[in-house]
């Protein structure tokens, strides 16, 4: 299957050059950094992760995300999301590969990166991390490509593919619950230890990545013979009405807890967040933005009128996808490292190379997911037509 | 029998996957000859849990701390100006810094204790976070209680400096070598994209040294001894005072103790 | 043959960059160098293993010794018949083989590996001026 990458129209190939640009752009300043160290960074001894890990996060939420058609398609047999299912896959992958990439850029010592697996360190959480990124990258490329190639063939999908299906479910659930223990197990850092950070995690990738997966089934029908299906869409709209208001809740119940407890240590970071501590305060308008874009969203996610206008929801979605970016691609990491342990405060904001840096991996998995997409929606249109 | 293009790539995938698969987890060679014949030195320090006390009262009267600049040259620590690219082992916080806890605003702590520069560095937990979160062991606890770092195991993740409750560690953000006005012949520098610390001179202890600080404090204001030896200066030390730890509520069960 | 003309171009540029690697060389063929031993290592005599061992393994038994001297806190090593050596490369093996960029990089130059010991460990004073 893998020829229908290589043919296809000047606006495929015109988008395959648009990504790559950035990547090499992106991969000459992660040169750069390979060189001069990570002082090329905004990261400090204060704030010692930073844009990269962060975006990570984020994504690993995006890959999560795709459990919300699979689920349904699998466990409840919703025949609307057969179509769409592999999208779901395929999104999951090329989120996976930019986790994997962003953990890689942020390495201090990137040529020992498999020291993490000749020392297999069962209590480190990120040991675990590597595991189930690894495993759930695994499973979609295994799921994806062999139910794709089935649909091709015109034939049932082998035996074996369902329970392999089954696994990655729950499977979904642990990449996210995990990465969420790499921050909330961390003794000394108020903002992040709160048994809440796995499900708030999955809440928001449950609204992020579904809308993603919106947006693009909007996109597919719009540059290609193949549809998604309005009912599938409306169903996606749904899914991301109700986790990302669970998302708002689970925030306002730690917004509760830590300013009812009253204890500084937890509620020195939201202040920094949102009003400003000390004087600092760099992120507050963003936390602002992401918050009224929240609101907005869910007026607009909660009122059916505007809910199943097509072009209201792709809006909708944009918005959510901004707000949850901003919460955890942004605020999420910085926030929890400032004040520091010592009640100090060292503002952060990402360097012009470290954010080219990002944008080359973020192109990187775009550009995976153009590729992915476009074998995925050929096979789908030869079938279809 | 007939192979067919697609069988031919499956198999020639596979023996390629097994044919370098197999050398690679062959990871070490064994090295027959130095086996069984390594020793610890016979004047090594022996303790079961290092710990240092830290008599603040004399600290008042040093500006700058003599131990510390001691320990930064000897551990070959880089001078770097720009306070987010530094790299500290001890240093001196006020009050407020190092015990956030105690000193919330608007605390009465006293003139004294405020002006009182507190000498701060790695408190090697009894149940270190770092050693906890590190992915390849590059930290590490030993048998005598220190917490180590393998400089030549750490990848760079900073997973430890997320953890630590204390900020005693530090990131070499770019090549410290540059930074270093006098290099020590005697002691390694570091390098860039790893994490250091203070390690209690683990490596003067094994050879029957005291930690470096210890040494060099004018006011002999920095104790080290073996907390679990009754016998010990730090612990008749901390049976006589009233001693202050930091951030004692997270577990951690820091080793260094603070006479106030 | 469809396209032969492409085809058989193609090969020869293939076989060319392939092959480059040895053409190139040609007539280039370097002699193995041998490392100097300083007049103190001479003296010695013997390494902490033999020299056939050392020549053969001492990237292995140093690899092992950092994980002993830095790991298990063991600072000695009982070498060639029972005499003791510090286990340390910056303060041992350097001591004698001051001269590293005869004893060492001229090996590790010519078989064109980069061991990163250098970036940490301070090389003798002595080897800076021998350029």
């Amino acid at each position: 299957m893998f020829e229908k990458a290589f043919v296809g129209g000047k606006k495929y190939w015109g988008l395959v050059l648009f990504w790559s640009v950035f990547i090499v752009i992106g991969f000459l300043c992660y040169l750069w950094q390979l060189k001069v160290g990570l002082k090329l960074t905004g990261m400090s001894r204060d704030v010692s992760w930073g844009f990269y890990i962060a975006q990570f996060t984020f994504l690993v939420g995006v890959a999560a995300g795709g459990v919300m058609v699979a689920l349904p398609y699998y466990f409840h047999n919703y025949k609307k999301f057969g179509r769409i299912a592999v999208l779901g896959e395929f999104l999951a992958i090329a989120a996976l590969v930019m986790c994997l990439l962003f953990i890689f850029v942020d390495l201090g010592r990137p040529m020992r990166v498999l020291n993490v697996v000749f020392h297999p360190t069962p209590h480190s959480v990120m040991f675990w991390d590597m595991i189930v990124l690894n495993g759930y990258l695994l499973l979609n490329i295994i799921i994806g490509w062999t139910v794709l190639d089935a649909e091709k063939n015109g034939v049932a999908p082998p035996k074996w593919v369902k329970p392999v299906a089954y696994l990655s479910i729950p499977w979904a659930f642990g990449i996210h619950t995990v990465t969420a223990f790499l921050y909330c197990g961390l003794p000394a850092r108020g903002f992040w230890l709160t048994a809440i950070m796995a499900p708030r995690f999955l809440a928001s990738a449950f609204a992020a990545g579904p809308a993603l997966l919106l947006i693009l089934c909007i996109l597919v029908r719009k540059y290609t013979k193949f549809d998604p299906g309005k009912e599938a869409i409306q169903t996606l709209g749904k899914i991301v009405a109700y986790a990302f208001i669970a998302n708002i809740f689970f925030f306002l119940c730690e917004v509760f807890t830590t300013f009812y407890s009253h204890i500084p240590e937890h509620i020195n970071h939201f202040k920094y967040l949102f009003v400003g501590l000390h004087g600092h305060g760099k992120l507050v308008p963003w936390m602002w933005l992401s918050a009224a874009l929240a609101v907005i969203a869910i007026i607009l996610l909660v009122v059916p009128a505007t809910r199943k206008q097509e072009d209201v929801l792709v809006v909708t979605c944009i918005l959510v996808f901004i707000s949850t970016w901003i919460d955890k691609g942004l605020g999420l990491i910085t926030g929890g490292f400032i004040p520091n342990p010592l009640e100090e405060i060292t503002e952060y904001w990402p360097t012009f190379p470290e954010f080219m840096i990002s944008i080359g991996v973020w192109c990187a998995g775009f550009l995976v997911l153009t590729l992915l997409y476009k074998i995925a929606i050929s096979v789908k249109e030869e079938v279809g037509g | 029998m007939a192979v067919d293009r697609r069988e031919f790539i499956k198999i020639a995938g596979v023996s390629v996957i097994g044919l370098t698969l197999g050398p690679a987890l062959k990871l070490e060679e064994k090295v027959e000859a130095s086996e069984g014949k390594v020793r610890r030195d016979p004047k090594a320090l022996k303790g079961k849990r290092w710990a240092m006390v830290v008599d603040t009262r004399k600290c008042e009267k040093c500006k700058k701390c003599v131990a510390a600049e001691a320990c930064h040259a000897y551990h070959n620590v880089p001078k770097i100006p720009d306070p987010k690219r530094e790299i500290k082992w001890i240093w001196q916080e006020s009050f407020e810094h190092a015990f956030p806890h105690l000193a919330a605003e608007g605390e009465h702590i006293g003139e004294e204790i405020k002006r009182r520069p507190f000498v701060i560095l790695c408190n090697h937990c009894k149940h270190p976070p770092c050693v906890r979160v590190c992915p390849t062991k590059a930290t590490f606890q030993r048998e005598d209680g220190i917490v180590m770092m393998d400089m030549h195991r750490c990848i760079g993740c900073r997973f430890c400096m997320a953890a630590c409750p204390y900020g005693s560690r530090s990131f070499n953000w770019m090549d410290p070598r540059p930074y270093i006005t006098k290099e020590n012949p005697e002691y390694p520098t570091r390098t860039k994209g790893v994490v250091e610390k203070c390690d209690f001179c683990a490596e003067r202890i094994d050879q029957g040294l005291l930690p470096v600080c210890v040494e060099a404090c004018p006011e002999k204001a920095l104790v080290f001894g073996d907390i679990n030896d009754p016998n010990s200066e730090v612990s008749k030390l901390v049976e006589k005072h009233f001693t202050l730890r930091r951030k004692l509520e997270l577990g951690t069960d820091p080793q260094v103790y603070y006479i106030i | 043959m469809y396209d032969g003309g492409k085809i058989i171009t193609g090969l020869i540029i293939g076989v060319i960059l392939l092959s480059f690697p040895f053409w190139y060389n040609l007539g280039k063929a370097a002699k193995f160098p041998e490392p100097k031993l300083t007049p103190k290592a001479k003296q010695a005599g013997q390494c902490v293993e033999t020299k056939v061992y050392m020549k053969a393994h001492h990237m292995q038994l140093l690899n092992k010794w950092r994980d002993d001297v830095v790991r298990k806190g063991y600072r000695l090593y009982v070498g060639l018949n029972g005499k003791m050596f510090k286990m340390s490369l910056q303060n041992e093996c350097l001591k004698c083989h001051s001269n590293k960029q005869e004893f060492c990089d001229k090996c590790h130059n010519f078989v064109d590996v980069k061991p990163y010991c250098w970036e940490c460990h301070i090389e003798p004073k002595e080897a800076k001026g021998g350029k």
